[in-house]
């Protein structure tokens, strides 16, 4: 009897399989709630895919679940759990805002932009530097440091936001609204191609710009000598030690490249939608990039799937609260916890019975061919 | 000065690191068996919400807390499903449950009470009230142990006794009984706990039922001793910084009871400092006093002040040799 799944049902049955149960338990809390699932279900898909402003929406927050998904996944391949994810996103703003409160009075937005970039990926990397450089070199648990970090960071930015960036007189702690040059395009022309309009949706440049990072983290990982180094450091330390490969070196820059792809979801909200920091501007997306890595299998393809399946629960779920006011946004943060659990804690849950599945199937076409034979 | 070390702090420091040491030793009977609980905070808050809602409903504070120890007890066995069972990994369904019971409780809150996640205001018997401890009228005329009793140990909620007594319980488990050993050894060394006969998992899960009694016991006290009643996110982290405080005590009882101690008072003074002009210094920035309970976890755990060095097995599935 073999004990392997064939490569399908590994990447996309099983995954389908713990996707469903996960949606099922969701739609018996739904049930618990008073409410029909298969109509909260069809309001859900109506709202995020039934209108053009509803798809911009959902490709506006998959935007931000794409980042912090690859984030979460480059960490991942490395065996290292990255749940700071939502912290490093917090201090790129920081870098962001340094670039656009600047120079968006001196400069147009193409020059701004890619500052920006830059800026967000450099801070999100420098907060992820000494986590990583604490793991790597005093073995402290990664987890447990990212974890802190990311109350750090919200402590530092509450405090960067009263104290330092908020325009005098203003009570409210957010920073001033960034010029036109210090904001990120929109991306209507794309909806107005296929007749469409954005109707308000913040869908920006960001979503592009996330797809091709999306391609860079596939070509690291699958097409460059540092991709393997890191693999190989993921799935066995002790081998890749032995094979030459420097363990502090390479834990160090894979974190920093998750730190970066994190800073850089804070582009899409701060400078692609409110054009400004705001407090609280992440809304747990970074954690959000746990739930897609996990379900997107750490591949870039399937974190892009899961990003948009997430930005239509994100804009699905805002509709549905409106029609079934006893569900609320935190709806979604049970589905998202209930897509961790199965997708993730109690991923191989029923990998033994589709494993006795299989082999019985193979194991009846061999007895048929020994008969024919 | 007052502010630094008046009664008032001392106080609320006491009342403020109740939940955080009944979680951090909940954490640490997980943990001391080879169990992550990165789940701390959910269970609390789950608990913190069966508290509120049973209370309630039953007007009656005790049900609210058995209430809350069952709902605790439940999730701390999802966790051993998951993580014992089905060998899954620990930290990924931890951080399950912490997102899963905050959406569900919101929810259910909301269906339930119609109050936007809240549970109704819990009055008189609903509450668990302050108790004095007896012959406060005694000694309160004496200097110091006067001020000592009946202004700083006497008054508090009864599960503030029961968490400070959970300490040397704790401690006499752990250290002085075969069980305490077993589970000790569980976090060390399973494979050595299995060749002597002793079954892994049934011990592991002995130690998360302890887990969730006593996450259990810290959410009933966030509902209905240190609040009345259940609020959106009411944990605010606590269970994070109860496992901060885990780290930071190096996975000892009594070390635990005095880092949650430190933590508490560090959230007493951060709450009493705001908006507090000080002369000379100005105004302390309340952020930097609220991160700093992180900030000397992160520098332990880099081990400039000594070295934390969690249970060797911790957060390894034990898979059974063949």
């Amino acid at each position: 009897m073999k004990n392997e799944l064939p490569k399908w049902a590994d990447y996309i049955l099983l995954p389908l399989i713990n996707l469903t149960v996960a949606f099922i338990v969701a739609g018996m809390v739904v049930m618990l709630v008073g409410e029909n699932p298969f109509e909260a279900a069809y309001i859900l898909v109506r709202g995020a895919f039934g209108y053009g402003g509803g798809i911009a929406y959902t490709m506006y927050y998959a935007t931000n679940f794409i980042f912090t998904g690859l984030s979460v996944a480059v960490a991942f391949h490395c065996g290292l759990f990255n749940i700071g994810s939502e912290g490093q996103a917090i201090i790129g703003a920081l870098g962001v805002a340094l670039a656009a409160l600047t120079l968006d009075n001196l400069m147009p937005w193409w020059i701004v932009f890619p500052l920006a970039i830059i800026g967000s990926a450099l801070f999100g990397a420098a907060w992820a530097f000494i986590p990583a450089w604490l793991q790597a070199k005093r073995g402290s648990h990664i987890v447990i440091t990212t974890i802190m970090f990311n109350f750090i960071a919200s402590s530092i930015m509450v405090y960067a936001l009263v104290e330092l960036l908020k325009p005098a007189g203003s009570m409210a702690p957010q920073t001033r609204t960034f010029e036109q040059a210090g904001q990120i395009p929109k991306l209507d022309w794309l909806f107005e191609l296929f007749g469409s309009s954005l109707q308000g949706a913040p869908l920006n440049l960001s979503f592009f710009l996330a797809l091709i990072m999306a391609f860079l983290v596939w070509v690291l990982i699958w097409r460059t000598r540092f991709g393997y180094e890191l693999r190989t450091t993921g799935t066995n330390p002790t081998a890749a030690v032995y094979a030459g490969i420097p363990p502090v070196k390479t834990i160090v820059i894979t974190m920093l490249i998750s730190g970066g792809l994190a800073g850089m979801m804070a582009l899409n909200p701060v400078m692609g939608d409110q054009a400004r920091i705001e407090l609280d501007f992440t809304a747990g997306a970074g954690f959000v990039g746990i739930a897609v890595a996990l379900m997107g299998r750490s591949h870039p393809l399937g974190i892009i799937l899961a990003a948009i399946l997430f930005g239509m629960l994100y804009q699905g779920g805002a509709e549905l609260s409106f029609d079934m006011p006893n569900i609320s946004r935190d709806m979604i943060i049970a589905i998202q916890g209930l897509v961790i659990l199965f997708a993730g804690a109690l991923e191989n849950l029923f990998r033994p019975s589709l494993i006795r599945l299989f082999s019985r199937f193979s194991r009846d076409s061999d007895n048929t061919l020994a008969e024919a034979a | 000065m007052e502010v630094l070390f008046g009664l008032d702090v001392l106080n609320s420091t006491i009342r403020l690191s109740t939940p955080l040491l009944l979680a951090a030793l909940a954490g640490l009977y997980s943990e001391r068996a080879g169990i992550v609980d990165i789940g701390l905070e959910g269970k609390m808050l789950g608990a913190a919400f069966a508290a509120g809602a049973a209370a309630s409903v039953a007007g009656s504070a005790w049900i609210g807390l058995f209430a809350a120890v069952v709902i605790s007890i439940l999730l701390s066995m999802l966790h051993g499903f998951a993580s014992i069972t089905a060998r899954g990994n620990q930290i990924v369904s931890g951080v399950a449950i912490n997102f899963v019971v905050a959406g569900v409780a919101i929810l259910l809150g909301q269906t339930w009470f119609g109050l936007g996640g809240k549970t109704p205001q819990l009055r008189g018997a609903e509450r668990l009230l302050e108790i004095d401890l007896p012959g406060i009228e005694l000694l309160s005329d004496i200097p110091l142990i006067g001020w000592l009793y009946s202004g700083l140990l006497s008054g508090h909620g009864i599960l503030v006794y029961v968490a400070f007594l959970a300490v040397p319980i704790t401690w006499w488990i752990l250290f002085r009984t075969r069980f305490g050993l077993r589970l000790r050894a569980l976090g060390e060394n399973p494979a050595a706990v299995d060749t002597a006969g002793i079954s892994v998992s049934w011990g592991r899960y002995r130690a998360l039922v302890i887990c969730g009694l006593l996450c259990g016991i810290a959410g009933a006290y966030l509902a209905l001793g240190l609040s009345a009643g259940f609020v959106k996110d009411m944990t605010a982290g606590k269970g994070f910084i109860a496992l901060a405080a885990l780290i930071f005590a190096k996975w000892k009882p009594v070390n635990v009871m005095f880092a949650a101690l430190l933590f508490g008072y560090l959230e007493a003074v951060g709450i009493r400092m705001q908006g507090k002009i000080f002369p000379v210094i100005g105004e302390v920035p309340v952020a930097m006093i609220q991160a700093l309970p992180y900030v000397l976890t992160v520098v332990l755990l880099a081990g400039f002040i000594g070295k934390a060095i969690p249970p060797k097995a911790s957060g390894i599935p034990y898979v059974k040799e063949r």
